[in-house]
């Protein structure tokens, strides 16, 4: 018997059909994988099942929970439903929990709601549920506030709040996606361990086929709103019989071809970093004493040659993204030096870095905030032409633009067009473009792929490779995925509370790791080939 | 917290003291002179002169801020010109009616606009919310003094409920003041409540909108739950900031209620004070309005750290 049935459910919001006939079902104790690429209605099939879809959306077919048919139910029976047989976990721990109220009340909440418990008893089962997650008492008193948690903490008091009641089933919609990948780990064990304890069924919502086929007995794959294969995990995934499924598997392991990098021995270094060091000041305690100095960045040298495509991979808080600011000249070191192209730029003013700026330009993780909504693409990618020596007549502007786009893979027509008609893979196109129109010699990635399904992250990724070998770009990117450091870089430098703790050839490094910050990365992230095969081991 | 108490209260004395001059220079340049105005146009120079020297006017302009400011402090306004008794005796009259008069309409306007806003929030886009935000609307566009009329042609000329106007003093009994403060209270509010309304409704609707309203439903609250214990309270802000506002408007902006009403309030003073060129009643009340300000926005200072817990950790 299945704990939950979804039959033949479609959506439509407005005109738009979002779900076109879904079939799904989870039984007690089962975790069942629901994949797909962006847009393709993961999480509004999460939302039918909980009614909490936006208003103008219209479902039919049938979920049934329980025996309960769910889209029949009226507002009282859902709200009886919620949060006591039906707990979600949601993408975005840092924006999931109310600011303004403690950890302990928001636990206590949804159980004194549920079972009429006195506050006493309620924060008592609460205190409970945050130790069992991994919030012991001593570190995590119930007093808390959620802007006093990192973001992996707040999704366990995520997980608190949909486990305290022992729901039967548990819906986590990209629980781990903001994480980095040791917490990931963290994050999925617990869940693993809590379908274990009290045999709640699971439907694990990802983009990520790793994660999935680490954590699901079952999985269905969606695309546009329809599902294209369903069935046991290591079957489906083995067999790949389904043409998406295979894309899919492709696309995730998918590794760009790259000829040798050029030149790296001969070469004089592009870059390089001597013992450099950033303290930021403690925060104010009080009126006349401040928290000990942070180092975020503790004296970090490296150097890097022309062309060379390096990763500098880490954990999140680790002070990667503070190096690469750095190294940009976008934030000053407290000491150390950068020269870059022999030219030492720590303590330059922004006139006498110009010749640099032109050298050096940067790609970001988000392709969407990165622009600005209401200016054409031919003012925003031709932005770094400021730092040119000579001002480019508009007509030379437009040629320069016209051609950056040819390279990232854009049309001519495309310049007139506004940021949001394009999609995130598009965008990051125009990203790449807006960096390579100077001709830099050096181009900071920070988490270039990371917002990018995987069919357009291995179409971005190709397009790295491509530009590093026709115009001799060295890349730094910054990453805590090591499929797209394996993928893209010849060296890597991994970082560890603001040090480099371990550097050496990619593939050396990622294969025979051997510093603790660096094995504990290997062993967490996900690897496809790798779950796939301890999934067919344990089926024998 | 402390830090974060002490550097707001750093910063309104220092903006309570950097208005101090300002009002004090605004009012040295404008031209009239009290001497000549309180004497009439057939004094001479000498009995000018004379004057000017009894009311300090010619000492160095520095003295005489010095000697005003400390005056401030210690509540000592200085004497009209044109009443000639202490200016505090003035104030603390005119004060008697207006305080209790914006306070009644701050409170007047909170009770009606949050639930309106509330309502029309939970409501968005429905007719309920269509009606509310239209007499909403209504509220912000219509000048308070018509209000007025309407208020006391209906309970005042029609019903006979309480007088159309004047202020009998609070010697005359608690109640028949207030019966009297009512009418004006109810027509300086109810604008006021439209903007409160439009505020309240704009913030939660914000903040319904975000992830951790998503994770309350989700626990199962129903929605009335979620409002009242989630979308509330994060919506305070930009609410009480308007309401800090509402409240120095109240105190002093109220010359035309109180002129429909004959109250003998703070508005009526200044103006009366203005036309006279009383400028030391001009300056103290002034000062007092700036001292009001202030100390009502550190009070928002203070409810925004009360209300958001992240303000109260930062520095």
């Amino acid at each position: 018997m299945s704990l939950l049935d979804i039959e033949n459910l479609s959506l439509t919001i407005g005109d738009t059909q979002i779900l076109k006939g879904v079939e799904l079902s989870v039984a007690p104790g089962e975790v069942m994988g629901l994949v797909g690429e962006s847009g393709s209605g993961k999480s509004m099939t999460a939302l039918a099942v909980m009614q909490l879809l936006p208003h103008a959306a219209r479902a039919t077919g049938r979920v049934t929970f329980d025996g309960i048919d769910i889209l029949a139910a009226t507002e009282d029976q859902m709200c009886a439903l919620r949060g006591d047989d039906i707990g979600m976990v949601f993408q975005e721990p840092m924006t999931a929990l109310n600011p303004v109220k403690t950890i302990g009340e928001q636990v206590a909440e949804g159980i004194r709601w549920h079972t009429r418990a006195s506050r006493a008893e309620a924060e008592d089962r609460a205190r409970k549920m945050l130790d069992r997650v991994g919030l012991p008492e001593a570190k995590f008193p119930m007093s808390r506030y959620p802007h006093e948690l990192s973001g992996g903490q707040r999704q366990r008091v995520v997980i608190a709040i949909a486990c305290a009641l022992k729901p039967k089933l548990l819906i986590a919609d990209e629980p781990t996606t903001a994480l980095d990948v040791v917490l990931q780990a963290q994050i999925l064990d617990l869940l693993r361990d809590l379908v274990a304890e009290s045999r709640m069924g699971l439907l694990l919502i990802s983009h990520d086929l790793a994660v999935v086929i680490e954590m699901a007995d079952r999985i269905t794959i969606l695309r546009h709103g329809e599902v294209m294969e369903a069935g046991d995990t290591a079957r489906t995934l083995s067999e790949q019989l389904h043409p998406y499924t295979r894309q899919l598997a492709q696309a995730s392991m998918h590794v760009p071809a790259r000829a040798r990098p050029h030149g790296i021995e001969t070469a004089r270094p592009l870059l390089e970093v001597e013992g450099v060091t950033r303290d930021y000041p403690g925060r104010r305690t009080s009126l006349f004493k401040r928290a000990p100095t942070i180092r975020a960045v503790d004296d970090v040298s490296l150097s890097m040659a022309p062309g060379q495509s390096v990763a500098l991979v880490g954990r999140s808080g680790c002070g990667k993204s503070t190096l690469a600011r750095m190294i940009l000249a976008l934030d000053r070191p407290s000491s150390g030096t950068i020269r870059f192209r022999d030219e030492t730029i720590t303590g330059k003013s922004e006139a006498e870095l110009k010749p640099a700026r032109r050298d050096m330009q940067v790609v970001f993780q988000d392709p969407y905030g990165s622009f600005d909504p209401r200016q054409k693409v031919e003012k925003l990618v031709a932005e770094p032409l400021h730092v040119l020596e000579k001002k480019p007549t508009s007509a030379e502007r437009r040629e320069m633009v016209a051609h950056a786009l040819h390279e990232v893979g854009l049309g001519i027509s495309d310049l007139d067009k506004y940021p949001h008609e394009f999609s995130g893979g598009q965008r990051q196109r125009l990203s790449i473009a807006r960096a390579i129109i100077t001709r830099p010699k050096l181009v900071v990635a920070d988490e270039p792929v990371s917002a990018l399904d995987v069919s357009i992250r291995a179409q971005i990724l190709d397009l790295f490779a491509e530009l590093n070998q026709k115009l001799g770009i060295a890349y730094l990117f910054i990453t805590h995925d090591l499929t797209v450091a394996r993928a893209i870089t010849d060296e890597v430098l991994v970082m560890h509370d603001g040090k480099i703790v371990e550097r050496g050839k990619t593939s050396e490094v990622l294969d025979h790791p051997q510093s603790e910050a660096a094995k504990a990365l290997v062993t967490a992230a996900p690897d496809l080939h790798r779950a796939i095969a301890k999934r067919l081991r344990e089926q024998g | 917290m402390t830090a974060y108490l002490l550097k707001r209260l750093a910063i309104a004395i220092a903006t309570l003291v950097l208005a101090s001059i300002v009002v004090f220079a605004v009012l040295e340049i404008l031209p009239g002179d009290p001497a000549r105005l309180m004497l009439g146009l057939n004094a001479s120079a000498d009995q000018v002169e004379l004057l000017r020297n009894q009311m300090g006017l010619n000492a160095p302009l520095a003295l005489r801020y010095l000697h005003w400011a400390g005056g401030l402090l210690s509540l000592d306004f200085g004497r009209s010109y044109t009443y000639s008794v202490p200016v505090i005796d003035l104030v603390r009259e005119r004060l008697a009616v207006s305080l209790p008069l914006a306070l009644i309409a701050l409170a007047l306007s909170t009770i009606i606009a949050i639930p309106v806003g509330l309502f029309s929030a939970s409501r968005r886009g429905r007719a309920g919310d269509t009606v509310a935000m239209g007499a909403a609307q209504l509220g912000v566009a219509v000048p308070n003094f018509w209000f007025a009329l309407m208020l006391i042609y209906v309970f005042a000329v029609w019903l006979r409920l309480v007088p159309a106007g004047g202020f009998p003093g609070w010697s005359a009994g608690v109640w028949p003041a207030l019966k009297s403060l009512l009418l004006p209270a109810v027509a300086l509010a109810l604008p006021q409540a439209a903007i409160l309304a439009r505020v309240t409704r704009s913030a939660l609707i914000e903040v319904l909108n975000e992830d951790y309203i998503r994770t309350a439903r989700a626990k199962g609250l129903p929605h009335r739950a979620v409002l009242w214990r989630h979308a509330l309270r994060n919506a305070m802000i930009p609410v009480l900031t308007i309401l800090g506002l509402q409240f120095a408007f109240l105190l002093a902006g109220t010359i035309i209620i109180e002129n429909v009403f004959y109250l003998p309030g703070l508005g009526r003073l200044v103006f009366q004070a203005i036309t006279q060129r009383d400028l030391i009643v001009v300056e103290s009340v002034v000062m007092l309005l700036v001292a009001a300000v202030i100390a009502v926005n550190l009070l928002v200072d203070l409810s925004y750290a009360v209300v958001d817990p992240r303000l109260r950790s930062r520095q």
